[in-house]
């Protein structure tokens, strides 16, 4: 199972990426490997407002829908629209393939997530 | 209730499966991906463990004359060692199960029936045969399956077996069938909508059949193939899943399946299925297509163009043969002709559609 260093983590097996005030947001290896061939990403429009751990979005497998939580609240700037003509993009990439761009409402959440060793430990212990 | 294992839990383990519940089992639910494994069910060949269906032996003087009570479809005319397609009803047509009756002779058959159901079959089975000199022994404990399903399938098994697979036409079985060594009763049958055979034999040696059928397949194309697979499989082939397409609820004929139902004899249930048939059928089952993006679901609420709910989805995918949304719905009979315009409710987004024949594969093969 694939974890990248110097992302954050909830346990929800989302990833976040944060550069600056910018946080983008897609799913772990380890979730696209428990939700199997994923056909189809609902995902929100630009704008949308989401407070910390609120459902952002929907992702469905051949068997079964998931929601999405956000890991910190935000202002969605922009959504990746590739997924929805390719939604298998996120079985064969998941950490290139993210889901959504937001603007950070409180930087404090960050520290609510897990770093990427303690990220292993959490998937080791599941 | 402890969860159930077939004898073949620890070489689906040994292979990467991925396991749910199913009807109490802990069954694979897929390999390599759902996607891949229906494929090569398509296209070259899948192996499934079916070990968790259920089978109750029928016999005794009066076998054929009870099961024409029991059974829907009629077992008088078939022959020794044919299988038919048919369901148990309810005094008021609701469905007990669908299952499949293989013939011995006029004193035996082999009823095989869902494993969800195996228990509530067995207690009805009993219950309606105490008139009839009949034994009716659930001998689902001490039998394992394996279905070999796909265009490669009869190339594979005859690999194992000296018996010429040809002469198993489809729906007929035979038993005492050596493959791989191994005793075995074989039927040309499946759920998947592909030729294949489903292989009975014993706990004990059910696992070598299996390492020498994966052995003998790979080369082929065949994979391992889980639950997953086989409901996207089943589905594009509109075979129906007790509990969805039918159930206690939904009778054969409001599920379109009315050619398994023979009228003219008289069995439980007839008379309200013949009375449901000459009333005219309130709902039926019919094939939708999504025009706009996304996926409806079991369960998820049809509305006609005014908004009002006229019925539910029995089973939506994205098809993997087909790539598009399709699905079975059981809808208001005012709303069944091909072309109706239908909505779907997923979650808070309305998704239009439009009535398609249930013959999702037919298309595919013009």
């Amino acid at each position: 199972m694939k974890i990248v260093e110097g992302l954050f983590y909830s346990k929800e097996h989302e990833w976040v990426k944060v550069d600056g005030n910018t946080a983008t947001i897609g799913v772990t290896d380890y979730a696209q490997d428990q939700l199997g061939d994923i056909v189809f990403v609902e995902l929100p429009m630009e704008d949308d407002e989401f407070a910390q751990d609120d459902v952002f979005g929907v992702v469905e497998s051949v068997k079964a829908a998931s929601d999405l939580f956000i890991p910190v609240s935000g202002v969605v700037l922009e959504a990746n629209l590739d997924l929805e003509d390719a939604p298998e993009q996120v079985n064969e990439d998941p950490y290139g393939s993210w889901m959504i761009k937001i603007e950070l409402s409180d930087e404090n959440e960050l520290e609510s997530l897990m770093n990427a060793a303690q990220y292993k430990e959490f998937c080791e212990n599941l | 209730m402890s969860i159930k294992k077939t004898p073949l839990y620890e070489k689906h383990k040994e292979n990467g499966a991925k396991f749910i519940d199913f009807g109490g089992w802990d069954m694979p639910v897929e390999y390599t991906g759902i996607k891949d494994e229906h494929h090569a069910v398509r296209n070259e060949a899948g192996m499934f463990d079916v070990s968790h269906m259920g089978e109750v032996e029928v016999s005794g003087e009066e076998t054929t004359k009870f099961l024409q009570h029991l059974l829907t479809n009629n077992v008088e005319d078939l022959a020794d060692n044919a299988i038919v397609y048919t369901f148990m009803c309810y005094e008021d047509g609701g469905v007990v199960d669908d299952l499949l009756a293989y013939k011995y002779n006029a004193k035996k058959f082999l009823l095989v029936v869902n494993a969800s159901n195996v228990d509530k079959d067995f207690d009805w089975i009993k219950k309606q045969s105490v008139k009839f000199d009949v034994v009716v022994e659930n001998t689902s404990k001490e039998v394992a399956e394996v279905a070999v399903q796909g265009p490669k399938a009869q190339e594979i098994v005859q690999k194992l077996t000296d018996y010429n697979l040809d002469d198993i036409k489809f729906f007929t079985f035979d038993d005492g069938v050596e493959i791989a060594g191994v005793n075995t009763l074989i039927s040309r049958t499946g759920y998947t909508g592909e030729d294949g055979f489903e292989i009975y034999t014993s706990n004990e040696d059910i696992g070598l059949l299996f390492d020498k059928i994966l052995e003998a397949g790979k080369p082929l194309g065949l994979k391992l193939a889980g639950l997953g697979a086989r409901d996207t499989l089943r589905f594009e082939a509109n075979l129906p899943l007790y509990g969805q397409e039918i159930s206690q609820d939904i009778t054969p004929l409001e599920a379109g399946l009315g050619y398994f139902v023979d009228l003219d004899k008289e069995f439980i249930g007839r008379d309200a299925l013949a009375k449901q048939k000459s009333e005219g059928l309130k709902r039926k089952v019919v094939g939708f297509e999504l025009l706009g993006r996304g996926l409806a679901r079991t369960d998820a609420v049809v509305l006609n163009s005014e908004g009002e709910e006229i019925g539910h989805v029995t089973t939506g995918y994205i098809s993997p043969t087909l790539e598009k949304a399709i699905g079975l719905a059981l809808v208001d009979s005012n709303y069944t002709k091909l072309g109706t315009e239908l909505t779907l409710q997923v979650r808070s987004r309305k998704i239009p559609a439009k009535v398609i024949s249930k013959r999702f594969l037919k298309s595919k093969k013009k």
